[in-house]
């Protein structure tokens, strides 16, 4: 069985991002780029079915501009087999990339698609859902363990009271929470055979995909500023200001 | 305009946050129905009912529907969507399993966790795990998006008499099986709409420990949260888990301890309306957002402020 990867480039998270003055968008010029913590997820996930023997391949597919090769290297120095690139410019819509993969998924016929829940960056948590639709095949979101026995996969999904599994017929699609495993860290000798490993390149027009979108950003602005509030010396003292100043118990 | 918005409910109880969904419903304006999908959901279906910013109530009752699984629920909305210029959900588990499927169904975009309506076409949310608030307008025939609860006070529960609809039709993809659940058990009120939420983070140490904020909890009347770095080290389960990959809570009171306060947590809860910082490291960026700040160790400062509550 082949397992699909989609992977995205964005903002480290340990960057604290800054709003552009003039409130068109955030500011990523010299800002650290890195794979997104989600992705990296569903490599390992991938990687691990392929240790296993369960799967065979494991492609890494990502949408952008030529920038975002060094988070596939990434993800190829982690142990997928090849990566495929669809040159785009960078911040598609969810429903737009959605539209890429399932094309490109259709010309790989994956068993399986793994990808993160959310991009640390639009938190948007919708192109796992949107790529299921549009293939029409089953999703298992927020994936906390999968299970792939047979043409079924069982995944156990992290929701709002606790966990719930359910059983999916392959080919299937499957979003990874942060539980489901923890990524290895790629080795010097991994990252150079990274280099090495082949990496394809498509463009939208030869998936039949015309790429525009009905959303427009009109502005992004810093949120509403929290200032510190005072230290107080003693728990009696924090109690009496909850009490008397804050009146919140 | 006619408005759609999915009714949160486990098929016996209606969930709170359906009120404050249908509040950013009314934002918008127009008529509003409410779709109940499920199985033996009849009690969600007459609590649905008597809510009067809801015009008609669409009740979807079939065995296909039980565990709301999106590939039969996102159907079943796309069937009804023709009707509707703008379809809400909450951003709960739920709707963000499913809503994304409907919108890629209908082929249009989706707006999510959607915290305030500017006009009927533009909204604001917020991205990079709310260290930006994005204005998004959208040229989309059909409006699909998920609404963060906490944003939108909700409307009243009771006093109407919505027309109740009953749907026949039966979308079951037939791909997916629901096997089981674990529902952690719990007779604290729920974390995203609890009016004052106590959390912990990695300084608790352990789980037991856990025990001491229980107690703090129980005098409150609180909910119990935790910090993402408490649940990967296993001490408490996730689904208390706040912050950016967490729920959103915005209680009167949170009062976070032991908790550093990294970007991701903060996402989670930073729009509370009064923060208590317990903390032991006077650097801890948590103190740069708390109203009330304590250096101290919460294992001796927890103790006593239950003991004073």
């Amino acid at each position: 069985m082949k397992v699909l990867v989609a992977v995205k480039r964005v903002i480290d998270y340990n960057v604290k991002v800054r709003v552009k003055a003039d409130n068109s968008d955030v500011d990523l010029a010299n800002v650290k780029m890195a794979l997104n913590p989600f992705c990296e997820i569903a490599i390992e996930e991938a990687v691990r079915l392929k240790e296993a023997g369960v799967a065979d391949e494991v492609v890494v597919v990502s949408i952008g501009s030529k920038s975002c090769e060094e988070q596939m290297r990434t993800a190829l120095a982690l142990g997928a087999d090849r990566g495929v690139r669809v040159d785009t410019g960078d911040g598609l819509d969810s429903l737009s990339v959605a539209k890429l993969l399932a094309k490109v998924v259709e010309k790989e016929a994956p068993g399986l698609v793994i990808l993160g829940k959310q991009a640390i960056d639009s938190d948007n948590n919708q192109t796992g859902q949107m790529l299921a639709a549009l293939l029409d095949r089953p999703q298992g979101t927020f994936a906390s363990k999968v299970a792939v026995e047979g043409d079924k996969v069982q995944v156990t999904r992290e929701i709002d009271g606790g966990l719930q599994t359910v059983e999916l017929l392959m080919p299937a699609i499957v979003t990874t929470d942060l539980r489901l495993n923890e990524p290895r860290y790629a080795s010097l000798p991994n990252i150079m055979k990274a280099k090495r490993k082949p990496l394809d390149l498509l463009t939208p027009d030869e998936l039949g995909v015309a790429v525009s979108s009905n959303l427009t950003l009109l502005s992004v602005e810093p949120p509403a500023e929290r200032q510190a509030g005072i230290k107080v010396s003693s728990v009696d003292e924090l109690v009496e200001k909850l009490r008397n100043e804050a009146k919140v118990i | 305009m006619t408005i759609l918005v999915i009714a949160e409910h486990d098929n016996n109880e209606l969930k709170p946050v359906t009120l404050n969904t249908l509040s950013a419903a009314q934002a918008i304006g127009g008529d509003i129905h409410l779709l109940v999908a499920g199985s033996g959901c009849q009690s969600v279906a007459d609590a649905a009912a008597q809510i009067p910013a809801v015009a008609q109530v669409l009740v979807a009752d079939n065995d296909a529907y039980e565990h709301q699984l999106a590939e039969n629920v996102s159907k079943l909305v796309q069937s009804l969507a023709a009707s509707y210029s703008h379809i809400l959900g909450a951003s709960t588990t739920t709707a963000k399993n499913m809503l994304p499927r409907v919108a890629a169904l209908l082929d249009v975009n989706q707006l999510s966790d959607v915290m305030a309506i500017e006009s009927s076409d533009t909204f604001k949310r917020p991205i990079y795990a709310g260290n930006a608030i994005a204005t998004v307008q959208s040229a989309d025939a059909i409006k699909v998006m998920t609404v963060r609860g906490t944003a939108f006070d909700p409307v009243e529960g009771a006093g109407g008499s919505a027309e109740v609809v009953s749907l026949s039709e039966v979308c079951d993809a037939g791909s997916s099986r629901f096997i089981n659940e674990e529902i952690a058990v719990s007779e604290r009120p729920e974390l995203t709409a609890a009016s004052i939420v106590v959390s912990g983070g990695r300084g608790m140490g352990n789980g037991e420990n856990f025990e001491l904020l229980n107690k703090v909890a129980d005098k409150l009347g609180a909910a119990v949260g935790a910090s993402r770095a408490a649940v990967d080290a296993g001490f408490v389960p996730n689904d208390m888990q706040v912050g950016q990959t967490g729920k959103m809570v915005a209680p009167d009171l949170y009062i976070a301890v032991g908790i550093s306060g990294a970007i991701q947590h903060l996402a989670g809860m930073k729009d509370s309306k009064i923060i208590v910082a317990i903390n032991k490291d006077e650097d801890a960026p948590i103190f740069q957002v708390a109203d009330y700040g304590l250096v101290a160790d919460l294992f001796e400062a927890v103790p006593e402020l239950e003991g004073k509550l």
